[in-house]
């Protein structure tokens, strides 16, 4: 047992607190705003927008209302539009509260890699290494190991990193660490999932 | 001052030389100056160096230009929805230089304001700081970027009036800002060219004065990633 995509995202939204400015990446990432419950939480998408709405019905899509992923989306009450250096103004400034953003490989030391990797396609890095750097709280939500069964927590990161030292909290199916000094401090365990199990797939130092 | 011209290449001409700078607005095909990169495909003008944030997809946006072999360096953060892209730099006809995406923003955006350079936390201690300057302000890391300047600059807005307010529609503002103003010049596209006086001053998204030549045409504007929810699941 471990939690799901679904059971992760909500464990994620956990982490929100009312009156919160979040910007969330592609993927789990997205399936959090599923979860704020009554929490009066904002969107940004860091192509412009701050209060981001659910997908459009079908028939109303607008070309000119897009997310970061590209989706067509919709307003709401409280939504602003700037422009692509207001939007990453205010990300490299620290006014956004929180990222949540899905991860290749994450060290012990905060580094995180989520964007390359070499000799594979190279697609770019978008405004991941700006929110990684700016945004106050940084939690990485992803697998806690990759398809070959290896850990993607690791000591040190292989990949090319996004940004050194950035990851506060990591949330995966097996479970919650947080970065401290020296390591990672397990938080809790996943349902059905102990804590030798989460151990066992974790090259990171978790610290007792 | 005359601002509006008649037409995308009317708009374009004697501005066009092998070689050039262009910055070009859009997110995506969100914004982007679609009448004016046609024009630019049609003038056969090449070895531009592009700064947009990513490279249209293929056979629309900034892709017709790749198609043609018109580009010779991309600057931007983002070019995973091209395949022709993705050819031409791995068998090295294309230079690539990515950008952050904040730090391709805030680029052009210092360009424009006549500011050559600028320290960001973004991206220290990853393979974008290399080769640039590090300077610690108060405790932290920073790594010295270069404002961008561009020989030309090809925008989309929504509405201009006749001296080139600007006013911008929803998220199809983006890159559209801080690439006008980098530009040395600036040429815009717009839906709907209206009297000037018609514009709420205090509603002005970007003032004339960064704009240089404007055109109105019919926009495909075509949709990247079409979402939508049932009406059943409201």
């Amino acid at each position: 047992m471990a939690w799901d995509r679904n059971q992760m995202a909500a464990r994620a939204a956990q982490e929100l607190e009312d009156g919160m400015y979040v910007n969330l990446g592609i993927g789990i990432p997205t399936l959090v705003a599923n979860y704020v419950g009554d929490k009066d939480i904002t969107l940004q998408s860091e192509n412009g927008m701050l209060g981001m709405g659910p997908f459009p019905f079908e028939g109303e899509e607008d070309p000119d209302l897009i997310n970061a992923g590209k989706q067509t989306i919709t307003e709401l009450p409280r939504t602003a539009y700037f422009d692509s250096a207001q939007s990453f103004a205010m990300i490299r400034g620290g006014k956004i509260a929180a990222a949540i953003l899905g991860a290749m490989e994450v060290a012990e030391n905060g580094d995180l890699a989520n964007w390359m990797i070499p000799g594979k396609l190279v697609k770019g890095m978008g405004g991941a290494m700006d929110l990684v750097a700016g945004v106050r709280r940084v939690i990485v939500v992803m697998d806690h190991t990759n398809k070959a069964g290896e850990s993607k927590v690791l000591k040190a990161c292989t990949l090319p990193l996004t940004g050194k030292g950035v990851v506060d909290r990591i949330i995966t199916n097996l479970g919650v660490l947080d970065v401290v000094p020296g390591g990672l401090r397990l938080v809790e365990c996943a349902d059905g999932v102990t804590e030798d199990e989460l151990r066992a797939a974790t090259e990171a130092t978790i610290i007792s | 001052m005359k601002k509006v011209y008649d037409n995308a290449e009317a708009a374009l001409d004697g501005v066009l030389k092998d070689g050039m700078s262009i910055a070009a607005g859009g997110f995506g095909l969100c914004g982007i100056p679609e009448l004016l990169i046609a024009a630019i495909h049609k003038s056969g003008v090449k070895d531009l160096t592009i700064a947009s944030n990513n490279c249209g997809v293929d056979g629309f946006g900034l892709g017709i230009l790749l198609d043609s072999k018109q580009i010779k360096k991309m600057q931007s953060s983002y070019v995973g929805e091209n395949a022709e892209f993705m050819r031409q730099y791995l068998s090295g006809e294309l230079e690539l230089e990515f950008n952050p995406q904040g730090t391709l923003a805030e680029r052009m955006r210092a360009g424009g304001a006549g500011i050559p350079g600028f320290y960001t936390k973004t991206g220290v201690g990853t393979v974008i700081a290399e080769g640039k300057e590090v300077k610690n302000f108060d405790g932290q890391d920073y790594i010295l970027e270069r404002g961008i300047v561009t020989d030309l600059a090809i925008v989309k807005a929504w509405k201009a009036d006749e001296t080139g307010n600007l006013v911008f529609r929803k998220t199809a503002r983006n890159f559209n800002v801080p690439a006008a103003t980098c530009g040395k010049i600036c040429v815009v596209e717009v839906e709907e060219i209206v009297p000037t006086g018609s514009l709420d001053p205090d509603h002005i998204h970007l003032p004339g004065i960064y704009v240089h030549r404007i055109i109105q045409g019919d926009h495909e504007k075509r949709i990247e990633q079409r979402t939508v929810r049932k009406r059943e699941e409201a």
